[in-house]
């Protein structure tokens, strides 16, 4: 085989691809529901038509959105034993579990609901309809819990033994393995961030068609409900994430050392919110530090000891004998800032935009709305980067302490069918995103105009009125 | 270690649900270019599987991860044996599975025509390639001592194998064209019921030929009167739907092309038992019930989450069933497409 077919590498780049592209939509799979099922909640409770309509068409985004989740996910799904499966071999004892409780406990729940919540409009009756959006969001959340939670085992391995004469991982405690602190600090952290997401998308919406003059009673509760939303769940996401890195310290400190790019332990380290020149310090030509909030950050104390990458690096060779136990510091480092900087910036313009409609006031710059609509795009980000420094601040490990990247690679896969696949996928995978993006636009941009016809005469005004179910109904 | 031996029905249980229930569905698909004169009856085509496919298609994954926890060196094996393949099918999954959404929201009819071509590949493919992975299981592969499959996937496409494509292709499709003749009402219905008639004389034959090949490579085998017992049955049943089918009993007909492909594939997992990946490089190399499976303690956690769940989750699947119980009519489908 050539030479530079490196199945390694190649698996690499394709597992994180394919699975950066699933998380392009499973953010807004996982928070659009939870906004989707309060609105309908809304329209059940008050009978008010501006929340049939918000329900309506949040839920058309939601579903075009969800048919990408599903497909990439199934993706997901065999990618461990296609692409990992001497990692498969090894952690499948312990690793299969929370998979296959995903798919008997949340994935049938999620497709049943979909399917009746989609076409159930005229079928059931109003409060069992809105029952199952609730389920819908339960099972959705519930999945993305036991994906965590397998997640968490390769950063954290906890609950098992190693059975020497197998060669492989064991499980002893599922206990354990579902409650691994990485996972409970992870489920909220990533819920929040996706909250986040499908809040802008809500606001992004809501801005074009104020700016359009237009639906204005819908769109002002959309408008404000996005934004408060927004900053709700920043707040969820910064303390959770809080939590979280207090528990990566004591998991994989060479992850947070990682983040900073810091080389030397130090007491009260501070933290560079911008460094020009290479983070690796050799050729530092400007930074703005915080003092003492890198020590805060890991040990909550504004004095604490971060341990250094050198002597981290060091200890590890003691342990697990020589090699290189650092990951690649630019990405850590940069990516845990983008990170952080994002979803604040996501949540300062929400906060901004709440002052400028406070009262019921509507901007008339259509730059405001501009801003609006571009930054719907940045909590996505975000959480994208921070998966890249999650899992790029994992290496050289695939299961941190266990097994290396290296020797959990499928011994039986060529470097030659990892880059068909590798092309198959983003081929496929760039085509539908193309679509995607061009129909949830229009759906969008379309607003609630398929259903205003459904108002019952109503002029609009956001006033009550019974809704014949038939002509909800949703068909092919 | 008998959790494993009830690991391996649960796994086969989860497969056999997958093939029968997304069997029609791709049998919907691939009969849109004989059965979909026009646009409405296309979509009334995909009407009758819309609420339901993403749940079929559910046990797939579910059946694959029941296989990554019971089973781990199996599903190592298995998939990265069958990498390219493996592929294909994927591919074809994304292509049929964003297509029954998407293909309604565009306006022009080559969108349309662009969305139904895909429909009809991504599920002739999956049809296809399902039946050559699991003929090539049970006839065996070239795994070497470390559980590595060292052929190509054109060692895959030999005589037996794609014999084994074929009769799912032509079990998925026949059962997909009689879901229809159940499902939907007028012209379409009664065509469908004719095209499954004709269908389902090819269907007889190649799985015939089939089944007597798996029995005739399996002779050897200890529990023999079961296998041949498992696939006399799947013939039967077979030979009554078609019967039931031209006499016009739809749920009869449907009902026994299900408990076909439920035989069928009892059939295969019969003939394989007690391996689950036979070596062809030498017995020993060979994956079994017990030395591919998980360890005992992790059966007993998912035997619990299983018995609990298996319930509940079948009884709202039946429940989705239900609510979509009626047939889907040409006057159901809006004139103004969206
Ligand atoms: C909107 C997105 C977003 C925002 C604003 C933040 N995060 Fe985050 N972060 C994520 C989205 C995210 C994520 C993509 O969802 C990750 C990847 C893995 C995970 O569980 O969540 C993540 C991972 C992640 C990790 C790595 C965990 C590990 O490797 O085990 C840490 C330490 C933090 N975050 C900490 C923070 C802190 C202190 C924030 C301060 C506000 C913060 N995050 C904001
Ligand atoms: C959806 C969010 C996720 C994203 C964006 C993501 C991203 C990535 C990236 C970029 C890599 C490549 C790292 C490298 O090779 O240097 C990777 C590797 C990997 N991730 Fe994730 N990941 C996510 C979630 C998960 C989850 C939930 C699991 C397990 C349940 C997982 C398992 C793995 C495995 C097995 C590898 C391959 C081995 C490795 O390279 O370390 N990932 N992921
Ligand atoms: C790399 C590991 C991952 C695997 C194996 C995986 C597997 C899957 C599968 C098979 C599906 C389709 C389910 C269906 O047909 O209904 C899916 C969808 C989904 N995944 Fe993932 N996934 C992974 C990463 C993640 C992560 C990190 C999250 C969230 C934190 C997540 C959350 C979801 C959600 C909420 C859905 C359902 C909604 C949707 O389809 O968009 N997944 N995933």
């Amino acid at each position: 085989m050539v030479e530079w077919l490196d199945p390694l590498l190649l698996a690499r780049w394709q597992f994180g691809l394919t699975t950066l592209y699933h998380f392009l939509f499973v953010p807004l799979t996982i928070g659009m529901v939870v906004l989707v099922a309060i609105l309908q909640t809304a329209w059940v409770r008050t009978g008010k038509l501006k929340y049939l309509h918000l329900t309506r068409l949040f839920g058309k985004i939601f579903l075009i959105n969800f048919a990408m989740g599903v497909v990439t996910g199934i993706v997901q799904e065999f990618q461990f034993g296609m692409n990992w499966s001497d990692y498969s071999r090894f952690v499948g004892d312990v690793f299969g579990a929370p998979l296959a409780m995903e798919g008997l406990l949340a994935f049938f729940l999620e497709a049943s609901m979909i399917g009746l919540w989609i076409f159930g409009w005229d079928k059931l009756p109003q409060k069992l309809h809105l029952a199952v959006i609730w389920l819908l969001a339960l099972s959705t959340t519930l999945s993305a819990y036991f994906i965590l939670a397998a997640n968490a085992f390769m950063q954290n391995p906890v609950g098992f033994e190693i059975n020497e004469e197998l060669g492989r991982a064991e499980l002893t405690d599922i206990g354990a393995v579902l409650t691994n602190p990485v996972a409970l600090a992870q489920f909220p952290h990533t819920i929040f961030a996706s909250l986040m997401f499908a809040a802008v998308v809500v606001v992004a919406v809501a801005a074009y068609h104020l700016s359009k003059n237009q639906y204005l009673d819908e769109m002002r509760t959309a408008l404000r409900f996005g934004l408060v939303i927004n900053i709700v769940a920043f707040v969820g996401v910064a303390l959770s994430g809080d939590q979280l890195g207090l528990v990566m310290v004591a998991t994989q400190p060479m992850k947070m050392a990682a983040a900073e790019a810091l080389y030397e332990t130090t007491a009260g380290a501070s933290f560079s919110i911008f460094t020009w020149g290479t983070p690796d310090g050799s050729s530092e030509l400007f930074s703005i530090r915080i003092p003492y909030v890198l020590s805060f950050l890991s040990t909550h104390d504004f004095g604490g000891t971060v341990e250094g990458i050198n002597d981290l690096q060091a200890q590890y060779q003691t342990e697990f004998g020589p090699g290189d136990y650092t990951p690649i510091i630019w990405i850590t480092y940069w990516s845990f800032r983008w990170m952080i900087g994002l979803g604040a910036l996501a949540a300062l313009i929400s906060a901004v935009g709440l002052w400028l409609t406070r009262g019921g006031r509507l901007p008339e710059k259509t730059w405001v709305w501009k801003v609006a609509i571009w930054s719907a795009p940045v909590p996505l980000v975000a959480s994208l980067v921070g998966w890249i420094f999650t899992e790029m601040g994992r290496q050289p490990w695939i299961v941190f302490g266990l097994m290396r990247t290296e020797d959990g690679v499928s011994p039986g896969v060529t470097g030659l069918e990892v880059l068909i696949s590798l092309i198959a996928f983003t081929v496929v995978y760039g085509a539908l995103a193309v679509v995607e993006f061009g129909l949830i636009k229009r759906a969008a941009i379309d607003g609630p105009k398929d259903w205003a016809k459904y108002s019952d005469g109503a002029d609009g005004d956001g006033g009550t009125a019974s809704v014949d179910p038939t002509k909800l109904a949703t068909v092919y | 270690m008998d959790l494993a031996y009830l690991w391996f029905g649960i796994v086969g249980f989860l497969f056999i649900g997958y093939f029968v229930l997304d069997g029609f569905d791709f049998g919907v698909g691939m009969a849109m270019p004989f059965l979909g004169k026009d646009d409405t009856d296309k979509r009334v085509m995909i009407n009758t599987i819309g609420p339901v496919w993403d749940l079929n298609e559910t046990w797939l994954i579910v059946a694959g991860a029941s296989l990554f926890a019971a089973f781990p060196y199996w599903y190592a094996t298995l998939f990265d044996g069958f990498y390219l393949a493996l592929l294909l099918i994927l591919v074809a999954l994304i292509a049929r599975g964003v297509s029954f959404e998407y293909r309604r929201l565009g306006r022009s009819d080559q969108w349309k025509s662009w969305f139904d071509w895909m429909i009809v590949v991504g599920s002739a493919v999956p049809a296809l390639l399902w039946g050559v992975a699991f003929a090539n299981i049970v006839q065996g592969v070239a795994i070497d001592e470390s559980g590595t499959y060292t052929g190509t996937l054109f060692d895959l496409l030999n005589p037996y194998g794609l014999l084994g494509g074929l009769t799912t292709l032509l079990l998925f499709f026949t059962h997909g064209v009689q879901f229809l003749a159940l499902k939907t009402d007028g012209d379409l219905r009664l065509r469908a019921r004719a095209l499954a008639v004709r269908s389902g004389i090819l269907t007889i034959v190649v799985a015939a030929a089939f089944l007597v090949w798996t029995v005739l490579q399996h002779l050897d085998i200890a529990h023999l009167p079961v296998l041949v017992g498992l696939a006399a049955a799947a013939a039967v049943a077979l030979i009554g739907s078609w019967v039931a089918n031209r006499a016009g009993a739809e749920k009869a007909a449907f009902g026994l092309m299900a408990a076909t492909i439920a035989l069928a594939v009892a059939s295969i997992l019969a003939a394989l038992y007690p391996n689950v990946m036979p070596s062809t490089t030498d017995p020993a190399f060979s994956l079994t019930i017990e030395n591919a499976s998980s360890s005992d303690y992790t059966l007993q956690v998912m035997t619990w989450v299983a018995v609990v769940m298996m319930p509940l989750v079948l009884a709202y699947q039946g429940f989705t069933y239900w609510v979509f119980r009626k047939r889907i009519t040409r006057a159901s489908i809006p004139v103004a497409a969206h």
